[in-house]
């Protein structure tokens, strides 16, 4: 195949750009969240207790954003409604409006019930306005006998069961969006689901061990270091099996040599080099490996778990985010003439640029501010430990 | 396309417009009999005009020539004239392919071959072998990918095999456009949904010929039903000549033909 730097004229414009890269990256990290959540209240694992509440309320900040990047994407906003009044059945994309909606609720749910006991002791604790807010949270139900806790429990428990399929779905799905694109290499491998949904659960797992330890080192609380380790050790793991399928991919297809590997190829050695070998692979992938090996097989001292926990967080959180810009924007570089690549400028000011970016990505820390002020995020803050 | 004008001769400016507008409206229609349309021209498809609405009656097919196509990029001039296609965005457009003594390939199509290839390409520095000209614009899928990923069903296949977008429905998500193998779709800046060559479905269904297939000097661009035996599509179709589709592994079932196409196409 020669490149000739041919590309077809309407494949000059990247028509998905950063804010379709930044909506699987939200998705993920809300699937990954409700993953560590789950752990807890449907698999027992009783070190995660900790963050078992923060988690669920850590998901839902960013699910309630998940939406503004596809609204400022769309080229006509005002009928975003028209996917879930006038659905065509053949399409992936059609199925995303009911499955984020049934998605919130299960959250929205299971947050309540999980937090009734807390909310309806803090009903009695305040005052006006605060006061109406828990009691609209509790449906203005008192009710704390044990025979109403015990259902409360049967209940979250269920609604944890279920959530856990949910969220693979609400990511699995978003992967399949670009899986099923047969027209892009790059895209079109039934691998892409299960990349996303390992990436998903990597993202909200390194989330919530940056924010933790980053809210508890601000606040002067203690970090749990049981807890910290055991969401470090699931880092870990789910973080192998990620890797082991993103290079998987590549690998699998370089074997085979079809025209598949050779369109992709050229991509990646070209010009994705940096951001997929150099940086995704490399620096983001390799490097929180060999950390992640120090910290999950050797005897690491507290004092450096607490700050090499947290920096491996962050450089997980950055690989995915390459691995969304790579697969969305770097996928799309490739011309379907496979005899060039058009070359992407991303935007300041644009409703799909930096700046929109960063407001995006923003508004859920901003709203998770505003949920710990309803929300007690730890077991420690309430005089009676719950939930 | 608003012009600049200074306020105080804006309302003066209209006002003769206005009149002018109006004298020459009024005198046309003087002139012109009433009822003066698209129906005076002669019908170029014939089995459509007076019959009835039947839309499953006909199998329209697009053969495109590379044999004879000599890249003047009328087709190109007259799709833009027809639909006011934004600068950039080409709802049909043509390649240049040069081959060297080495077998290598070097395509280009600057503006989509508006212009027309009117020089050579001296960028190469090596001696051409062979040089033809690939006109490209919407293969009218039989199993269009667009259609099949389009969210709110706004992209639809007609009984009568067109693939058309209906822009009162299109969210702009720009599914479609990824979807497409063939790359004949964009999303339309001042709409801003999703756009691609029709076939000209509204002159077809006036028994005329696509704007493109009108103008091509060289017959390079064919259009007709195959239904109907005497048609030309028919009898190239129904003939030995060779004849392939773009992409055939994707899986789409095109209508859209191609006559003496080179493997080297994509």
């Amino acid at each position: 195949m020669g490149l000739s730097n041919f590309v077809f004229p309407n494949d000059v414009h990247v028509h998905w750009s950063m804010m379709i890269a930044l909506y699987p990256y939200i998705t993920g990290i809300v699937a990954g969240a409700f993953i560590v959540s789950s752990l807890y209240h449907v698999f027992k694992v009783e070190a995660l207790k900790p963050i078992s509440r923060f988690s669920l309320l850590f998901a839902l900040a960013f699910l309630a954003f998940a939406t503004l990047p596809l609204l400022l994407h769309l080229g006509r906003p005002e009928r975003n409604f028209n996917i879930m009044l006038t659905p065509s059945a053949s399409s992936a994309m059609a199925g995303f409006g009911y499955i984020y909606t049934l998605y919130g609720v299960v959250l929205v749910l299971e947050i309540l019930f999980i937090y009734r006991p807390t909310l309806v002791e803090l009903k009695h604790q305040t005052k006006g306005l605060m006061k109406l807010i828990y009691t609209l949270l509790t449906f203005a139900s008192d009710d704390l006998s044990q025979r109403s806790l015990d259902l409360d429990h049967k209940i979250i428990k269920f609604l944890a069961a279920i959530g856990i399929p949910m969220a693979c779905v609400l990511h699995g799905y978003v992967g399949f969006i670009f899986g099923g694109v047969k027209a892009n290499p790059t895209w079109s491998t039934p691998l892409m689901p299960v990349i996303f949904l390992l990436s998903a659960c990597v993202s909200g797992i390194a989330g919530i061990i940056l924010v933790y330890t980053l809210i508890r080192a601000f606040r002067h609380q203690p970090i749990d270091m049981d807890c910290l380790r055991t969401t470090t050790n699931y880092l870990a793991g789910f973080f192998i099996i990620d890797f082991a399928f993103e290079m998987l991919e590549v690998f699998s297809h370089s074997y085979l040599r079809t025209w598949y590997h050779h369109s992709v190829n050229a991509l990646q050695m070209g010009p994705l080099f940096n951001s997929f070998w150099v940086w995704q692979v490399g620096i983001l992938s390799v490097l929180p490996l060999l950390l992640l090996g120090y910290l999950c097989l050797t005897r690491v001292k507290d004092s450096i778990y607490r700050i090499l926990a947290p920096l491996v967080g962050l450089m997980l959180l950055m690989q995915v985010m390459f691995m969304r810009w790579n697969v969305v924007i770097g996928g799309q570089l490739m011309s379907k003439s496979h005899r060039g690549f058009t070359v992407f400028h991303p935007e300041w000011f644009d409703r799909e640029g930096i700046v929109a970016v960063l407001i995006v990505m923003s508004l859920p820390l901003i709203l998770l501010f505003i949920l710990s002020k309803i929300f007690p995020f730890w077991l420690e803050d309430e005089k009676e430990p719950a939930g | 396309m608003g012009s600049i004008q200074s306020e105080p001769n804006k309302d003066r400016r209209q006002f003769i417009k206005n009149v002018l507008k109006g004298t020459i409206t009024g005198s046309l229609l003087l002139v012109i009999p009433a009822g003066a349309d698209i129906e005076k021209i002669p019908e170029q498809i014939p089995g459509i005009r007076g019959k009835d609405w039947d839309m499953s009656k006909q199998n329209f097919a697009f053969i495109v020539d590379i044999t004879v196509c000599i890249g003047c990029g009328s087709c190109v001039v007259a799709d833009q004239r027809e639909y006011r296609v934004p600068d950039g965005y080409y709802r049909t457009w043509v390649e240049r392919y040069l081959k060297t003594f080495d077998d290598e390939i070097f395509v280009d199509s600057p503006d989509g071959g508006l212009e027309g290839y009117q020089t050579p390409r001296k960028d190469l520095g090596k001696p051409v072998r062979d040089t033809f000209f690939v006109p490209k614009l919407c293969n009218m899928c039989k199993d269009p990918s667009c259609v099949q990923v389009c969210p709110v069903g706004a992209t639809f296949r007609s009984p009568d095999g067109f693939v058309l977008v209906d822009s009162k429905r299109c969210i702009g998500c720009a599914y479609c456009i990824q979807a497409c193998p063939y790359s004949v779709r964009f999303l339309h800046p001042e709409t801003r949904t999703a756009e691609k060559c029709t076939w000209c479905y509204h002159r077809v269904r006036k028994g005329l010929l696509p704007a493109c297939v009108n103008v091509c000097p060289t017959g390079a661009r064919k259009f007709g039903d195959l239904n109907d035996k005497n048609s030309e599509v028919y009898k190239i179709l129904s003939g030995p000549g060779v004849l392939t589709v773009l992409k055939k592994d994707m899986g789409n079932y095109p209508s859209l033909y191609y006559k003496g196409l080179r493997r080297e196409v994509i």
